[in-house]
């Protein structure tokens, strides 16, 4: 094969699995939809419809030992990083087999033996966090990362402004990825703040920031790829802004049509990441009979999550009071 | 505790703590601002930074809640930390991340993720320092599962607990009072521990038990010193910690004088004298002689002005005329 071949060759499988990985966290979030909808979960959830590029883009980057810290709208990210979807919808339908043991729920889901340092209820709160694994990481000198997934809507938080800060001020190998997708719950983002580039943002604190189209994974893929690379050689961090959309509401049950259009939804949809990489897959060639069996396996491996999941044991009441210290 | 001995300050008997631990687990990191070079607005650091540096003693802008955002994120990832608001009431700018994150994590995370971080703050009433730099709100913490919450009220206590406090597994709330920090006392050279949950007899009497924290343990002391010459004979108790609680031997000493009396520096209202009382009515309330009594800070914001600050806080007087119409109460046992 020549050079130019293999290139080719390596991108096509490389596409291949970010689909498969986006289509899962796809597939996951329909499934949760509509178990939710059949009041089969209890609590509240947020979906991540329409963001998979990114939480896929990123992930794809890291080691088994670099950490994310995410978001109330995190499932995906879990994913991502290599939750496996049985764990997942297990804690969502507060499962002893879950992630936190049927303890945390969407919004509280923790998997430190994957690297994922927990969703969250709080938006702004994790970027802090995120900040103080990533200096914990560069005091253990170890070469580990750190990736801090938050939304437009944390920031104007002071949460954000105070940990970007750290982060620039101290060197940290960490990588700040804002999920821009316009609208924070209901509050649109040209309405919340009068500069709404979330990247030039990173120049008020020295750091590089940059910004990228969130649709498509594979931009995403080489955005995150030189972020990732230089905070593990001690270059500092980088601020990326992901442009996405979400398809569905806030959360389960807000419609998302009050404060937006049908027409803006429908625009959005025309740039589907798994549709837009599907179309790139067979543009380079591949087989849709190849498609079709990644589909299928993605599809078995949510039914397979299911099955995991519901059979699984709640927890016993006597162990209410376990794990407080 | 020895009569005899070296005698340091409550502020250097922290620093010894801090020095030893540090030198004991290098992976402790302490983060908050002037903790560096300038060695502590209170002293709280002095000479630290000269031994360990940049790197494990990291001063910040002022910013407590992304530096406490950070110390929990890191203690999150495996680094024990210690993050000093300074002012107790700064920690104000933290607390969702001291309640929501570090106080809720070990529960959330079904016991895989542990925060071993130290907040620690200066706290109370000091030479009018007003409405801003006085608060004593350590029983909001104590009413937040996950938090452990320590008070020491001598630099021997300061010592054992500090250094206890910097070996549990997970985050603890470590008050200090700002009137204290040059108060001296006895601390022994050589290392000793004091466990959290172990409540100091400060002073052992009969007709009556005294409960009191921090700054309030010396005003007791004196109280009960000028009520032994009149013959009342009052057990002085220092809780040390609230959270854990050593219940046992508090209503053991309820049990045996039949008499409390809570002395607090936070308002009454559902106050840790609060608690202190209810626990005396569940635990007790066949060998009470007498009705409790909460003998707290006026429910007011701190006062600028002496006057007013010194009529706002619990006085050596009032515990004594407290203490007083106590005694005059027909007892139900005896």
């Amino acid at each position: 094969m020549t050079e130019r071949v293999l290139a080719e060759q390596i991108n096509r499988d490389l596409l291949l699995n970010y689909y498969k990985k986006m289509l899962e966290l796809r597939l996951f979030e329909f499934k949760v939809q509509e178990l939710y909808r059949n009041a089969r979960l209890p609590g509240f959830v947020h979906l991540y419809v329409g963001e998979e590029a990114v939480a896929v883009g990123v992930c794809s980057n890291l080691d088994a030992g670099d950490l994310v810290f995410s978001t109330h709208r995190g499932h995906g990210h879990a994913l991502a990083k290599g939750v496996p979807p049985g764990v997942v919808l297990a804690e969502l339908w507060g499962k002893t087999t879950g992630c936190s043991g049927g303890r945390g729920g969407s919004m509280h889901m923790y998997a430190p033996e994957y690297g994922f340092m927990g969703t969250n209820g709080i938006v702004g709160a994790p970027i802090p966090l995120a900040t103080g694994g990533a200096l914990s990481a560069k005091l253990r000198k170890k070469g580990q990362v750190v990736v801090s997934f938050f939304g437009e809507g944390a920031v104007n938080s002071g949460s954000f402004h105070e940990a970007v800060n750290f982060g620039a001020v101290w060197n940290l190998p960490v990588v700040y990825v804002c999920e821009n997708n316009l609208y924070a719950t209901e509050m649109a983002f040209n309405r919340a703040t009068k500069n709404t580039s979330v990247a030039s943002r990173a120049a008020a604190y020295g750091m590089l920031g940059v910004e990228v189209d969130g649709q498509d994974v594979e931009a995403v893929d080489a955005t995150a790829e030189a972020a990732i690379r230089r905070a593990r050689e001690d270059g500092g961090p980088t601020l990326i802004e992901c442009k996405t959309y979400r398809y569905v509401g806030h959360h389960e049950g807000d419609p998302g049509t009050d404060y937006r259009t049908r027409d803006e939804v429908q625009q959005w949809k025309q740039q589907d990441p798994v549709k837009l990489s599907r179309k790139r897959l067979l543009d380079y060639g591949v087989d849709e009979a190849k498609l079709l069996a990644a589909d299928q396996e993605v599809e078995q491996l949510i039914d397979q999550a299911v099955e995991f999941a519901e059979n699984s044991p709640e927890p016993s009441a006597d162990s209410v009071n376990e794990h407080v210290f | 505790m020895s009569e005899q001995g070296r005698v340091i300050t409550y502020a250097d008997a922290g620093v010894e703590a801090l020095r030893e631990e540090m030198r004991r687990d290098d992976s402790i990191v302490y983060i908050g601002q002037g903790i560096g070079p300038r060695g502590g607005n209170f002293r709280q650091t002095r000479g630290l930074w000269k031994e360990f540096g940049d790197d494990r003693l990291r001063d910040t802008g002022i910013c407590e809640l992304g530096a406490t955002g950070v110390a929990i994120g890191a203690a999150m990832a495996g680094t024990r930390t210690i993050v000093d608001e300074v002012f107790l009431d700064f920690a104000l700018e933290a607390i969702t991340q001291i309640v929501q994150q570090a106080a809720n994590i070990s529960y959330m995370s079904n016991g895989k993720i542990k925060a071993p971080v130290l907040i620690r703050g200066a706290m109370g009433s000091v030479r009018s320092a007003g409405a801003h730099h006085s608060h004593t709100f350590y029983n909001w913490f104590a009413n937040t599962p996950g938090l452990k919450v320590v008070l020491p009220a001598t630099p021997y206590d300061l010592k054992g607990l500090f250094k206890s406090a910097l070996r549990e597994p997970g985050p603890v709330v470590f008050v200090e009072h700002k009137s204290l920090y040059n108060t001296k006392g006895v601390v022994p050279e050589e290392e000793y521990l004091i466990p959290l949950g172990d409540s100091r007899i400060v002073r052992e009497g009969t007709d009556l038990t005294i409960v009191a924290m921090s700054r309030m343990v010396d005003l007791a002391a004196k109280a009960a010193a000028s009520l032994a010459q009149e013959g009342v004979s009052a057990e002085v108790i220092d809780p040390r910690t609230i959270v854990p609680l050593d219940r046992q031997k508090i209503t053991n000493s309820i049990k045996k004088t039949g008499r409390l009396v809570v002395i607090d520096e936070s308002p009454s209202s559902c106050s840790f004298a609060a608690e202190l009382l209810a626990i005396a009515v569940e635990d007790c309330f066949d060998e009470l002689r007498s009705i409790p009594k909460r003998i707290c800070s006026l429910a007011v914001p701190n006062p600028f002005s002496p006057v007013l600050e010194n009529q706002m806080i619990p006085s050596v007087d009032r515990i004594i005329s407290e203490v007083h119409n106590m005694m005059k109460q027909s007892g139900r046992k005896s």
